[in-house]
């Protein structure tokens, strides 16, 4: 059996046997020993031609249904909006995309490039001093800016809000654990964080205090007042937040923040189940030195021509081994850079432009809703999304909505147990006038 | 490559430009101070880059004009398995089942999703001999911090709090020590002997009632592979620990020997280095991490299980060690290395093996001659050498890694593993051609002699890059990590 990706051929083989001096390829694997040596074949499926692979993969895609023939209504975290051609286009010059970390910054320029400029755009929209070159994910970069916070602090105790993404909380919470840090929830109040609640937790030991911004219910939560508590001591204000409604929201740097982090998926990023989407992480210059992941900075040849090098390499895993505070090596970088491509895409026009198209979708939609007679929950401002009470289960008015073609919103009592029969629901700008008028009418419809 | 600089996105900037289109707003318009109290507005504006879509694409390519990938030549860089990345793992990723569905929607409308999920962590279970494998893991460094959490899970569940040391050899990736700092432990050093390999009477010592587990990559990242494995196994198994397998080198073992076969309790593989998926300038990656029976119970939620035709999550793991990542990993990565896979079958896995370590050892025993080799049996999938002979003439690795930049390669890592003085470490994988193994290795034979007769020409190169060798230790010292507009 042959396959393209291989281009031995038996002569090749003998000569580069006799090179090495062998008979058999066998001998090059003498040293492992004979009894953990697998015998047979593995027990996976057969090889596939090109044409029925690509059958067989199709069959598995159309087994899902996919938001681009249903109409999504559903957020909580992951968001469809508008990908701009151009976006995976750049992504697939294959320079980018089959090249690795770019520790060769000689040949790596362009990655290099790319990445510091992805850098300054994070500043730009969170209004912090530093950003680094991607996390994970919205969720691991929280944590990790929770681990700083208890380095940089050395205090011990997470105060973090119910209102902070279920998901975030987890795994905050399964970090933490291997950190030895004790992880506080603040109570939630009217959709957005008790302050009372916060503020009688907050003491000598805390090391964080970490909301979102937009918070997980879409309610935007007051940061000058929860700054004030954050900074009461010596903790650190972490917020996390969708950048996109950063093009029309205050930035959390404007209100005092310490670290800002969250998730570029709004940007370019299709939602493919949740992954892989990409982390951000911005703080302030104090905290430079703390950051964890990689940071490119700008610097010049010999000749004095400007040029860009991964740097503060001292901070990571590779140099401090055991000292590190993060172990964090390979990251997002492909996504960054689609992130990056799409920001450069809408540009300060279409950025302010989505976010407000956004918040007035959204308000449309609240509209509407109020008008079938659905309960809109909370008071506070939101920007695309909010929370809708119903008769029954929201899984069972999912039911009927996917009859619809429609993909209803998020079933609030997975995560909130006392949020019985409460959706929470996303509006972008994706979303036509007619869409959210016929979802409106099935939520009203609804008995 | 040309000489010249590349402008910043927001220095071909200019008010007014745009790159992209909206659709007008098709609802009745509300004066945003209804929508937001002012102290929610943003003040000032964020500045982005205004440029046109051509502006925008001329800029992305001019970008990617200066960076090398595997597509555009050798990249032999050790340890990192720079394999060809399959233009058909792009199509089916990108394809709208795959690349739009929300980690949200009821699971009975992405049955497809969850079945090739189940199929991988199947497959992968059956690569690496492990009994369950969880596709959480982002990345190979937050595989081994998984796989460190579910081993103190399983410790602590035992009553055995006072496991809290990780060994790990010399010659280790400086992600496995750090991992184990990040997961709660303390790392002890093992050390390698004269051969490359773990010293078993350093192993028997340093092991002890406080070991909580042996973290090790077999082969290691010498690419020697650690022929006393079992025996290794059953020293930290004997004294209550348990064996991590670091998945970074199995590119060497597919189908040849398993890591569950060796004696390891957990695993974690790199899909973006054996199963092709691309390295993306540095992610996103995929870790999944593989266990034994014994540790089943500790994965993080969810799991993807079959229960008759019907494919669902199971989060009643009431032991797990709870989330390490949102949603269900990095599916899109997930389903490039599933296609790979797929493309390959069980016959083409194992070849893929064979013809790594053939053409690893092929280029060591041609390199042989022209550098030292601190250890000389048979390599696994890479090999070391050392530019001690070099230094002595003035040149040191660094400067012959920038020489290959002139001939169109991307250098091997170098200057680790760390226990190797002025280290060159070689990966060529299985899919590089016998050309162009030579064409590198004559490249790398001419160096060594450029070494002895004209040593300033690699002492001075690059020369044909975009640009010089950079100054890094200014910035470091005095960090631009952004661009600011002048004013």
């Amino acid at each position: 059996m042959k396959f393209r990706y291989l281009p031995m051929t038996e002569q090749d083989q003998k000569a580069m046997m006799d090179t090495i001096g062998i008979n058999d390829l066998e001998e090059l694997f003498d040293d492992i020993p004979k009894e953990i040596r697998f015998k047979g074949e593995l027990n996976i499926e057969e090889a596939l031609d090109e044409i029925q692979l690509v059958k067989e993969m199709r069959r598995l895609s159309d087994k899902n249904l996919n938001i681009k023939e249903y109409t999504s209504f559903l957020g909580a975290g992951v968001y469809e909006h508008y990908i701009p051609s151009i976006v995976n286009h750049m992504l697939l010059r294959s320079e980018f995309y089959t090249a690795y970390t770019p520790y060769q910054p000689e040949i790596s320029q362009g990655e290099l490039q790319a990445i510091f400029e992805f850098q300054t755009m994070i500043c730009e929209l969170t209004g912090m001093d530093i950003a680094n070159s991607s996390m994970y994910d919205g969720p691991t970069a929280l944590a990790e800016a929770a681990m700083m916070s208890a380095g940089q602090t050395r205090k011990k105790t997470i105060l973090v809000s119910k209102t902070v993404h279920p998901e975030a909380r987890e795994v905050l919470k399964t970090n933490a654990k291997g950190q030895n840090l004790t992880v506080v929830e603040v109570d939630e109040k009217d959709g957005i964080t008790d302050l009372d609640h916060l503020a009688s937790l907050y003491n000598d030991d805390t090391a964080s205090v970490i909301v979102q911004y937009p918070n997980f219910l879409g309610n935007i939560e007051d940061l000058t007042a929860i700054e004030k508590i954050a900074h009461q001591g010596k903790g650190l204000f972490i917020v996390s937040s969708n950048p996109l409604s950063l093009g029309l929201l205050q930035p959390p740097g404007k209100f005092g923040a310490d670290v800002v982090v969250g998730d570029v998926q709004p940007f370019g990023i299709p939602t493919q189940l949740g992954g892989p989407h990409c982390g951000y992480f911005a703080v302030t210059t104090k905290l430079m030195r703390k950051v964890p992941g990689r940071l490119v900075g700008q610097t010049t040849d010999e000749h004095g021509q400007r040029g860009f090098v991964l740097t503060l390499q001292a901070r990571e895993q590779h140099i401090r081994r055991d000292k590190a505070t993060s172990n964090i090596c390979s990251n997002q970088a492909l996504n960054a850079l689609g992130a990056s491509i799409a920001m450069s895409a809408l540009g300060k026009h279409g950025v302010k432009e989505m976010a407000a198209q956004n918040i007035q979708k959204a308000h449309y939609a609240k509209e509407q809703l109020r008008k079938q007679g659905v309960e809109v929950v909370y008071d506070s401002p939101t920007f695309n999304e909010f929370v809708v009470r119903l008769p029954k289960p929201i899984t069972e008015v999912n039911e009927s909505l996917l009859a619809e073609k429609i993909i209803g919103g998020y079933d609030l009592s997975r995560d909130y147990p006392e949020k019985e029969n409460m959706m929470l629901v996303a509006v972008t700008e994706l979303r036509t006038k007619e869409e959210i008028d016929q979802f409106a009418a099935v939520l009203g419809g609804v008995k | 490559m040309s000489q010249q600089d590349q402008a910043l996105i927001f220095e071909i900037s200019k008010e007014g430009r745009i790159g992209h289109s909206l659709p007008e707003l098709d609802v009745p318009e509300v004066d945003v101070n209804d929508l937001l109290p002012s102290q929610f507005q943003r003040t000032k504006e964020p500045e982005l880059p205004e440029a046109s879509e051509l502006q925008i694409v001329r800029h992305y390519t001019a970008l990617s004009n200066r960076n090398h990938g595997v597509d555009s030549g050798f990249y032999p860089l050790g340890s990192c398995t720079m394999k060809y990345n399959p233009k058909i793992n792009e199509d089916v990723a990108r394809f709208p089942g795959f690349a739009h569905i929300h980690p949200y929607q009821a699971e009975s409308t992405i049955q497809g999703a969850l079945e090739l999920m189940y199929k991988l962590q199947n497959s992968l279970a059956e690569i690496t001999g492990m009994d369950e494998v969880t596709l959480q893991p982002a990345a190979g460094a937050h595989g081994e911090w998984t796989g460190l959490m579910l081993i103190r899970a399983f410790h602590e569940a035992n009553g055995d709090h006072h496991r809290t040391k990780v060994i790990v050899p010399d010659s280790a990736h400086g992600t496995n020590p750090a991992s184990a700092t990040v997961a709660g432990f303390d790392s002890v050093t093992v050390r390698s002997n004269e051969k490359g390999l773990v010293d078993l009477d350093h192993l028997r010592e340093v092991v002890g009632e406080d070991t909580a587990a042996l973290m090790l990559t077999n082969p290691n990242t010498l690419g020697l592979f650690e022929e006393q494995i079992v025996e290794m196994a059953k020293i930290v198994h004997d004294a209550g620990g348990k064996l991590y397998y670091d998945g970074a080198n199995s590119n060497a073992i597919l189908g040849i020997t398993r890591p569950g076969d060796m004696g390891f309790d957990v695993v974690h593989l790199n899909l973006h280095k054996t199963f092709t998926t691309p390295h993306g300038g540095g992610g996103p990656g995929s870790g999944p991490v593989g266990v034994k029976k014994d540790l089943v119970p500790y994965l993080p939620k969810p799991q993807v299980v079959k229960e008759g035709e019907t494919y669902r999550f199971n989060y009643n793991i009431p032991q797990s060690i709870g989330r390490v990542k949102p949603y269900y990993g990095n599916f899109g990565i997930n389903v490039r290395a599933y296609t790979y896979i797929r493309t390959m079958g069980p016959v083409g896995l194992r070849k893929v093996s064979e013809y790594a370590v053939l053409n690893a050892n092929y280029m060591f025993r041609r390199l042989e001659p022209y550098f030292d080799a601190p250890y000389t049996q048979h390599c696994k999938h890479e090999f070391v050498l050392s530019g001690r002979r070099q230094k002595k003439l003035g040149v040191r690795t660094l400067d012959i890694a920038k020489r290959l930049l002139d001939f169109g390669y991307h250098p091997p890592t170098i200057y680790f593993p760390l226990n190797v003085e002025e280290c060159l470490m070689i990966e060529p994988t299985e899919t590089e051609s016998k050309e162009t193994l030579d064409e590198f290795v004559d490249a790398m034979i001419q160096i060594a002699k450029e070494a002895e007769e004209n040593p300033e020409i690699v002492q001075e190169a690059p020369h044909h890059t975009v640009i010089d060798r950079l100054d890094e230790t200014t910035a470091a010292r005095k960090p631009i990590l952004r661009y600011t507009k002048e004013s």
